[in-house]
């Protein structure tokens, strides 16, 4: 079915949103930097090469279990410049706002912002603020920009997966998603799932610390896992083939995931990272990933293969193989 | 998880297996009817560990998919109505109706909404008494109670701006209708266990009499699966044919009677078409006269709105039994699921959409 206007499902991080991108954004905007498709633009410049990132927060609802859409915004953006490997130094910040929108909501929002940046150590340097008439907008937009810098020159990309490399998520997958949709107005069970909402430059430096070998970093947000996978499966021309039971997925996220039919792997993560790793330094950067507080849940989730390029497949319990695909369109409304 | 781990387990469900393996002797086709089972069976690898003489055939348990077009097109000439909040479980937006689907008529700017229950639909009706307030009331006999006590709830308060549009279908009778076909090769039946939880199943007795079936009301987990499927091969290993229950933590013979009462109190039996199947007798619900303020199609005036289903797509033929969904010729191509030809690629619970999710490789 031909799309004639935009629809949910394009924003929504799966194969519609790749189709949007593919056919209209980047044959217009074509350049090396952008065809790279990583969460960031790695920028060489004389000195030093820079890690240039940009997104827009539009969460619903702004206030969840664990977090709410401020402190998202800063850490969101925080990790897509750090997924190469760069120290995260600048932000600017700009709001949308909506007429009659409670200033203690966004006095409430700016305190989360301010402790999110301190402890990412991130400075916010420029910031904008447009209000819109009632209507125009849902409450609250966010969009954040930040800058930093790689002081190695590794090349920590999705496009650079090997055969034999391990797969490490360094903790539980689905919090932040299933604590914004139990959180939704409507629906009428209450559960404890709290979003996972975190920065998570601190345990990537951890990490280089001990190995040179890691080849590829991404945060799962919208999406999930398996979309992380799957893109990553696709710029590498590579297979990745996981073990069902090695999934972490905490008791109170899977019970409900289980009661609103969605799988785990297709949740957005806030606070959780996805490394590939050379297979000879694995274990130590797994020792080192489990050391730090916002890796402790951290497990090898598979490998990368040389049989079924760009596809991503599961061992079940039983042995059997399965594709696990990449989502068409939404799962859930606007998690991040 | 209690009621959960236990039924995933694979040390459980190797010995199960193991069993099978020992028990068949001769080649056996047996169906699912739900689309849950399918799902579970596919997403576990289920058909790949199973002894080659199992065949599972994929049954018509799938709500969403058997939906007939036209009451899609029903539900779209709704929607896009002005005043209307148009609601629905999220899997029916997306599945294309003669011209657009849901999801399409929502970004032209009509207010289309997922819920998660017909009683959510009820909150909006109340907070919006200015406008229509729409329910899409589809399922089987499993979705029919929650249905029923929304349309009872709005008789009950007066609310007058809630009504359903509903496409609800029955089982046993879809059964008796592949069972009766000149092409069946069903054997044996595993049962869908959610709607047993709610019927019971006294009603099976008779299928399995007539039709010399084992049927084998069954629960969705792999466990639950491998041990439905074990006990339908045992039957047939002993030319047996009985109603025997495999999901006894959640059903029982008698069902649930005030689920029961609670449905005829609303809905009568009616003659139902079936997507891909055509129309089967007696196989549906529609909203008793007495209830008539509450049924969309008379509120919306859409009664008359007919469709025909697009040649190329034989989700019917595969709702039936008679093929794989990889056996279509648009399977993958023409069809996938950002371009679903027909209902079974657009459900999870569809037949066409769990293999290609999880079982596009080598096929």
């Amino acid at each position: 079915m031909d799309h004639k206007t935009i629809q949910l499902a394009h924003g929504a991080g799966g194969q519609l949103s790749n189709d949007l991108i593919d056919t209209l954004f980047l044959p217009r905007f074509a350049n090396k930097t952008l065809e790279a498709m990583e969460d960031q633009a790695v920028l060489d410049f004389p000195e030093n090469r820079l890690s240039f990132s940009t997104d827009t927060f539009v969460v619903d609802p702004i206030f969840f279990p664990g977090g709410n859409i401020g402190e998202l915004a800063i850490n969101g953006t925080v990790n897509d410049v750090a997924m190469c490997g760069a120290n995260p130094l600048f932000l600017s910040v700009a709001f949308i706002l909506e007429e009659g929108f409670p200033m203690e909501d966004l006095h409430q929002i700016l305190i989360s912002m301010e402790i999110a940046a301190k402890r990412a150590s991130v400075t916010i340097v420029t910031g904008d603020t447009k209000v819109v008439n009632k209507g125009s907008c849902d409450k609250i937009f966010i969009n954040t920009t930040g800058i930093g810098v790689l002081d190695h020159d590794l090349n920590i990309s999705a496009g650079n997966l090997q055969v034999g490399d391990k797969i490490i998520v360094s903790g539980t997958l689905a919090d932040h998603g299933m604590a914004v949709m139990t959180s939704r107005e409507g629906l009428s069970f209450q559960s404890r799932v709290k979003s996972d909402t975190a920065s998570l430059n601190g345990l990537i430096n951890t990490m280089l610390k001990v190995s040179k070998n890691i080849h590829a970093l991404r945060d799962p947000t919208r999406g999930g896992a398996a979309t992380t996978l799957n893109e990553f499966a696709r710029s590498s021309n590579v297979g990745i083939s996981l073990i069902e039971e090695n999934i972490p997925v905490k008791p109170d996220v899977k019970g409900a995931c289980e009661i609103l039919g969605i799988d785990p792997l297709y949740v957005a993560n806030e606070g959780k990272l996805i490394a590939v790793v050379s297979d000879e330094d694995s274990l130590n950067i797994l020792a080192a990933m489990t050391n730090h507080p916002l890796g402790k849940d951290a497990v090898i989730i598979g490998e990368v293969v040389s049989n079924h390029p760009g596809m991503v497949t599961m061992k079940t319990g039983l042995g059997a193989n399965r594709i696990v695909d990449m989502p068409v369109g939404e799962q859930l409304p606007r998690i991040c | 998880m209690k009621y959960l781990d236990e039924f995933r387990d694979p040390e459980i469900a190797k010995q199960i297996l193991s069993e099978i393996h020992k028990t068949v002797t001769k080649p056996w086709v047996i169906m699912e009817i739900c689309g849950g089972q399918t799902h579970s069976i596919i997403r576990n690898g289920l058909d790949q560990v199973l002894p080659k003489e199992i065949e599972l055939v994929h049954g018509p348990g799938c709500p969403v998919c058997v939906t007939p077009l036209e009451i899609i097109d029903k539900a779209i000439a709704i929607a896009g109505k002005p005043n209307v909040i148009f609601t629905s479980f999220g899997d029916m937006l997306r599945v294309p109706g003669s011209k657009k689907d849901l999801f399409m008529v929502k970004s032209e700017g009509s207010d289309v909404r997922t819920v998660y229950s017909p009683l959510e639909a009820l909150t909006i009706a109340k907070a919006n008494p200015d406008k229509e307030v729409v329910f899409f009331a589809v399922g089987f006999e499993t979705t029919a109670p929650g249905n029923a006590m929304a349309i009872h709830q709005a008789a009950m308060e007066g609310i007058k701006n809630f009504s359903e549009l509903v496409s609800h279908v029955l089982v046993p009778p879809a059964m008796e209708a592949l069972l009766s076909s000149p092409e069946n090769r069903v054997q044996g039946y595993l049962a869908a266990g959610h709607v047993c939880t709610i019927m019971g199943w006294e009603e099976y007795d008779p299928i399995a009499e007539k039709y010399k079936v084992p049927i084998i009301p069954t629960g969705f987990e792999p466990v639950d699966i491998l041990e439905g499927i074990l006990l339908v091969v045992k039957q047939l290993e002993e030319g047996r044919h009985e109603v025997e229950n495999q999901y006894l933590r959640s059903v029982k013979r008698e069902g649930n009677p005030v689920a029961q009462n609670l449905i005829s109190e609303i809905y009568e039996v009616t003659d139902r078409k079936w997507r891909g199947i055509g129309e089967i007798p007696m196989s549906g619900f529609v909203i008793r006269e007495k209830y008539k303020l509450f049924d969309a199609e008379d509120k919306f005036s859409v009664g008359d709105i007919h469709a025909d289903e697009p040649e190329l797509c034989i989700s019917g033929v595969i709702l039936q039994g008679l093929k794989k969904p990889h056996e279509c010729p648009a399977f993958g191509k023409e069809c996938t699921p950002t371009t679903p030809l027909g209902a079974t690629m657009v459900s999870s619970e569809g037949a066409c959409a769990a293999y290609y999710k999880y079982q596009r490789m080598g096929k």
